[in-house]
């Protein structure tokens, strides 16, 4: 794979970012594989990047039956079928600042899938430079992918281990309302289903977005420390479990204090409030202030 | 409950192809959406945001002899539009009975359940709801 671009070198992991620049000059490269992550299900349809793969996040990288992602089999048919194999680099863009761009990299990252970057900016920055789009479905040429077993004990969190994680950093990655309690969903979102509305006990509110620039880009490792080593207090964190309300929202944080800022240990817990404001008899706590935890 | 009989012929399209058609059909309304009428688009405030949807989805329904409804959504929004669409082509010049007689979980009719979050269906329930209230208070 190349190096890094300069542009990205101030960041932990500078290598996990490429630019639109970069991605333009690679899509004729075999090794690369471009995937686009969106929210919206029909957006890769009405344009994306010449050659670009699409992988939806509900239809496919979540088991249809279990609330789980898919079984190492499934995850290996998945990126066979995508044409892309256990040594292709993986450049992941999408809608609403790589949200759900960021989501399918810590999925993949689930497997062992290593070698995968984000596009810096996502999907906007590409339309806003005025860059090739194409309604081409792209077909790739299927290859073998290995059966691998996923770890969920590294990267991801259950909602056992975020009770046994308690009085240690916990990062609630959702919006102002959410996390006081006043809804249970993001502003301008529809109702997703959880009994209690408030936030986990001491979590810091960091609201997802303060990671990014308008234009979708990433802030500057600078600011980035400002918003979370400063304001969130995770200077020394050694181990930080970042929630959302189903997990994606938390990814982009994960995304961000693990391969930006390089925290040593970062988990995401992919429950998150749907889980935990539904769950019988865990604590949680109503208000803006990240509230005590309980003794024990 | 009833459909319209335009809607009716939509749902039958949907339920004719396989899953994975659905979405290219849904695509194809997306493009069809029709423009706002000048008056409407001079006016925001005469349109309805629809709170369920997560995408910015307004929508003004006018009654005279027949119901007609126009929405707008962003181009960014295709499954938003998609919605958008079947309900403003399936309900236009239909009369206030038959409007108000389409049942309220006429989304699913579609097949889209597992291609498609349940969040956005039920966005597009939000417009169809709001779109018989505007119907009843007119």
């Amino acid at each position: 794979m190349t190096e890094s671009e300069p542009r990205f070198a101030e960041y932990a992991a500078p290598e996990r970012l490429v630019s639109t620049e970069w991605v333009a000059a690679h899509l004729d490269d075999p090794d690369v594989v471009v995937v686009e992550s969106d929210e919206d299900v029909l957006l890769y349809e009405v344009g994306h990047i010449p050659g670009a793969v699409k992988v939806d996040w509900h239809t496919e990288l979540n088991d249809p039956v279990m609330r789980d992602y898919l079984t190492p089999e499934s995850f290996a048919r998945l990126l066979g079928e995508k044409g892309i194999g256990r040594d292709t680099t993986v450049v992941f863009y999408g809608d609403k600042a790589n949200w759900w761009a960021t989501y399918a990299l810590w999925v993949f990252a689930l497997y062992g899938h290593d070698r995968t970057r984000i596009m810096d900016g996502g999907r906007d920055k590409w339309i806003a430079e005025g860059r090739e789009l194409t309604r081409e479905p792209s077909r790739r040429p299927a290859v073998d992918y290995p059966v691998v077993a996923r770890d969920d004990r590294t990267l991801r969190a259950f909602r056992d281990d975020v009770l046994a994680h308690l009085g240690r950093p916990l990062v609630d990655v959702r919006s102002p309302e959410e996390y006081s309690g006043e809804r249970t969903t993001a502003p301008a979102y529809p109702d997703e289903g959880a009994l209690r509305a408030g936030h986990i006990p001491s979590a810091a509110s960091v609201p997802w977005g303060r990671a990014v620039h308008e234009d979708g880009t990433f802030r500057s490792r600078e600011e980035l420390e400002a918003v979370y080593l400063d304001g969130a207090g995770l200077r020394d964190a050694d181990d930080v479990i970042a929630y959302c309300r189903i997990g994606e929202r938390s990814s982009h944080t994960w995304f961000v204090l693990t391969h930006l800022l390089g925290l040593p240990k970062v988990r995401n817990y992919d429950g998150s409030w749907t889980e935990w404001g539904s769950l019988v008899g865990v604590p949680i706590v109503v208000g803006s202030e990240p509230g005590e935890v309980p003794a024990r | 409950m009833t459909l319209t009989p335009a809607l009716q012929r939509t749902v039958d399209d949907f339920q004719a192809v396989e899953e994975r058609d659905r979405l290219q059909l849904l695509l194809e309304f997306a493009d069809e959406l029709p423009e706002l009428p000048q008056r409407y688009a001079d006016h925001p405030d005469l349109l309805e945001r629809v709170a369920e949807c997560q995408s910015p989805v307004y929508l003004f329904v006018e009654v005279d002899d027949a119901v007609h409804v126009h929405a707008t959504a962003p181009a960014e929004a295709p499954t938003t539009r998609g919605f958008a669409s079947i309900l403003a082509q399936g309900l236009e010049g239909a009369s206030r009975d038959e409007v108000l007689a389409v049942p309220a979980d006429m989304p699913r009719l579609l097949g889209l359940d597992r291609v498609i979050s349940p969040l956005r269906l039920r966005g597009m329930a939000g417009m169809l709801g709001r779109i018989q209230r505007q119907v009843r208070e007119r």
